[in-house]
């Protein structure tokens, strides 16, 4: 029998990605995809459930579809995309409904995979070059979204201690690039000038979109669990990110940024608290221990960031390539379920 | 951000700098670039990076222009001396160990700067996170060689890269004792050194500096400066009294102390490394027998010594 898959935020980059990765696996039977938006890309075989995170309905989806690998996708790491009850609700509530559900008695749930991010270390001066999976975070967290994910890995953690059975798999991913994905630094690096904290030139890592998707299906496949950190080889000043852009700094001032932040936002910066933290300080983490698993990078921090720009010069000369693809509930269900399609088989 | 624009500046410049007047000690190879050990290279990885920024954030351009600048200074200005330099391991990780002293110490440039010329090999300088929150002076110091004295960087500078590391376990006490506390060292902090030393299999080298207490002497502090700014201590130096015609340099401008080095013989101790905790008191003993014979060696160079500013 091959494996069940529950995805949450398949409407998400990564959801979606991730199931279109899936559906190319024979050894995967089901998949089940929950989002409250429809999914953003097409799929051949995964069934969507427009839903949000609650408990009765996740149990029942674990329940009637007899799930055995949930890949948790579904936490929000950019806070400027929506508000922060949003957040809590998405993050917080919807980890402890969908571990709730998977920890139900009777549960068929034995593999799940987390994405979580690296910004549950922080970014402080007193942190260390390199965060191991083990280290603490220096300083208690200031952005919202930080705490929202550290509670989440909280859950995470007390599932995988009560279910001892169940092999749990968190990934923290560094700040991801590519072609395709939107992210705050992404945002903050197509503007003509790259905004930067003056007097402070930090050493930031990167991830590739495409290693991020790897890393989870690599997870998956192996039924590996633990805590892995997920970013690229070696550390960037922000100063030499923009160099490789082509871009110049625009120095912001180091003090009075909480006044400058909403201003600066109408201008279409968005600095959420985490993100001028980062400009400030930085953040490395060690990701030897998933390499150790047999994880190989495809790209470093410093050829994420130049195949990232390399991906916005074609955008801004032939536009946006890929016409965007709208989800039709109807023919998505006819393709799926009715009998005059016919198996190619 | 402009320490990076100046690295790559000064990138293409070390052939022409051949023609610089040459010291008349041939042995200072100003420019010479130290090799930094490649280390977390990725294999087979296009790595496009633009600056030689290491994972420390030291950048060996900004060091060998760090090191043109200070060289003058370090010949002319406090004519540092060294003593014992080959005790210095020229391979695998040590920890070095110093007095510490001087409101803008004068100590750690100067052994940094000495080893760096005399054994081609780069000093990591460990040192409170103070420096990282300050805009400018963060960025540089991380540039020259800077690294914030944690225990996870020093164990994988000292034991995974096998470098060389300096450390002041006497912190912002040594450097801000006033001038009648001179040469009187301060706690060693809570051992933290030697344990970092044990669990990375690595000897500790001691080191006694002479002439740092007297390049820029504390007078006087301030506290409710020093509090309304966020610093540990707010000095009164003689250094601002002395040039005060320099305006805001002179303060930072150091007085010709003469700088004497002693490297005393390496400690290795005999515990298995890796451990996630050692004994209390192991630690204790050997931090306070470090700290005496730092202590005895100045003594002993103080009473040698016939002028503050000819040594």
């Amino acid at each position: 029998m091959g494996k069940r898959v529950l995805i949450t935020g398949l409407g998400t980059f990564w959801g979606s990605r991730v199931a279109q990765a899936l559906e190319a696996d024979p050894e995967v039977e089901v998949i089940v995809g929950l989002d409250r938006n429809e999914p953003t890309v097409p799929l051949e075989r995964t069934e969507y459930v427009r839903s949000d995170e609650s408990y009765s309905i996740l149990n029942r989806i674990v329940k009637a579809a007899r799930i055995d690998t949930i890949v948790h996708t579904f936490l929000v790491v950019d806070s400027t995309q929506m508000s922060s009850r949003t957040i809590h609700e998405i993050n917080v509530i919807g980890t402890m409904n969908l571990f709730a559900a998977a920890s139900a008695a009777g549960s068929t749930v034995r593999n799940v995979v987390v994405k979580s991010s690296t910004l549950v270390y922080g970014a402080h001066p007193k942190d260390p070059v390199w965060f191991s999976e083990e280290s603490r975070r220096a300083a208690p967290p200031r952005a919202m979204v930080e705490r929202s994910l550290l509670e989440v890995e909280s859950y995470v953690r007390d599932f995988a201690v009560d279910n001892p059975h169940v092999a749990v798999a968190m990934l923290r991913f560094s700040n991801v690039l590519g072609p395709d994905i939107t992210t705050p630094l992404a945002k903050a690096l197509e503007l003509p000038l790259v905004p930067s904290v003056f007097g402070f030139d930090p050493r930031f890592q990167f991830v590739h979109e495409a290693d991020v998707v790897r890393a989870i299906l690599f997870v998956l496949a192996g039924e590996i669990q633990g805590i892995f950190n997920v970013a690229g080889d070696g550390l960037l000043p922000w100063s030499e990110v923009a160099a490789i852009c082509g871009k110049r700094t625009f120095p912001l001032p180091p003090i009075g940024m909480g006044m400058l932040s909403a201003p600066l936002g109408r201008l279409g910066l968005e600095l959420p608290a985490e993100l001028l933290d980062l400009l400030r300080h930085g953040r490395g983490v060690d990701n030897r221990r998933l390499k150790r698993r047999g994880f190989d990078y495809r790209y470093t921090s410093a050829g994420t960031v130049a195949d990232f720009v390399e991906a916005l010069r074609i955008r801004g000369m032939v536009g946006d390539a890929g016409t965007a693809y709208q989800y039709e509930r109807d023919v998505e269900q006819f393709f799926r379920h009715s009998p005059a399609v016919l198996d190619p088989d | 951000m402009a320490p990076p624009k100046k690295a790559t500046k000064t990138a293409a410049k070390p052939r022409s700098t051949v023609k610089l007047p040459r010291s008349a000690d041939a042995r200072t190879p100003s420019m010479a670039l130290v090799p930094v050990p490649k280390t977390d290279a990725p294999e087979g990885l296009d790595d496009p990076r633009r600056s030689d920024v290491d994972e420390w954030g030291r950048s060996e351009h900004m060091r060998a222009l760090a090191r043109r600048v200070y060289g003058p200074l370090y010949r002319n200005w406090h004519r540092v001396e060294w003593e014992g330099l080959e005790k210095i391991p020229t391979d695998g990780g040590a920890l070095l160990v110093s007095n510490h002293a001087g409101a803008i110490p004068a100590d750690a440039p100067a052994i940094m700067h000495g080893i760096e010329e005399e054994l081609g090999r780069p000093v990591y300088g460990l040192a409170d996170e103070m420096f990282k929150r300050m805009p400018v002076v963060g960025t540089v110091w991380s540039r020259v060689g800077g690294v914030l004295a944690h225990p996870d960087n020093a164990y994988r500078l000292l034991a995974e890269q096998k470098q060389l590391a300096l450390v002041f376990p006497e912190g912002t006490k040594g450097t801000g004792k006033t001038y009648g506390e001179r040469y009187q060292l301060r706690r060693f902090g809570r051992g933290g050194f030697v344990q970092i030393a044990m669990r990375a299999g690595v000897p500790i080298v001691p080191i006694a500096v002479v002439g740092a207490e007297e390049a820029m002497p504390i007078l006087w502090k301030s506290a409710p400066l020093a509090k309304l700014l966020g610093l540990p201590y707010f000095p009164i130096t003689a250094n601002m009294i002395a040039f005060a015609g320099l305006g805001p340099l002179g303060a930072a401008l150091t007085l010709p102390a003469k700088i004497k080095i002693r490297v005393l013989d390496p400690v290795s101790f005999d515990v298995e490394p890796d451990q996630l905790r050692y004994s209390r008191s192991l630690i204790m003993d050997e931090s306070e027998h470090i700290r005496q014979r730092i202590q005895e060696a100045l003594f002993d160079m103080l009473r040698d010594r016939e002028s503050v500013w000819f040594g």
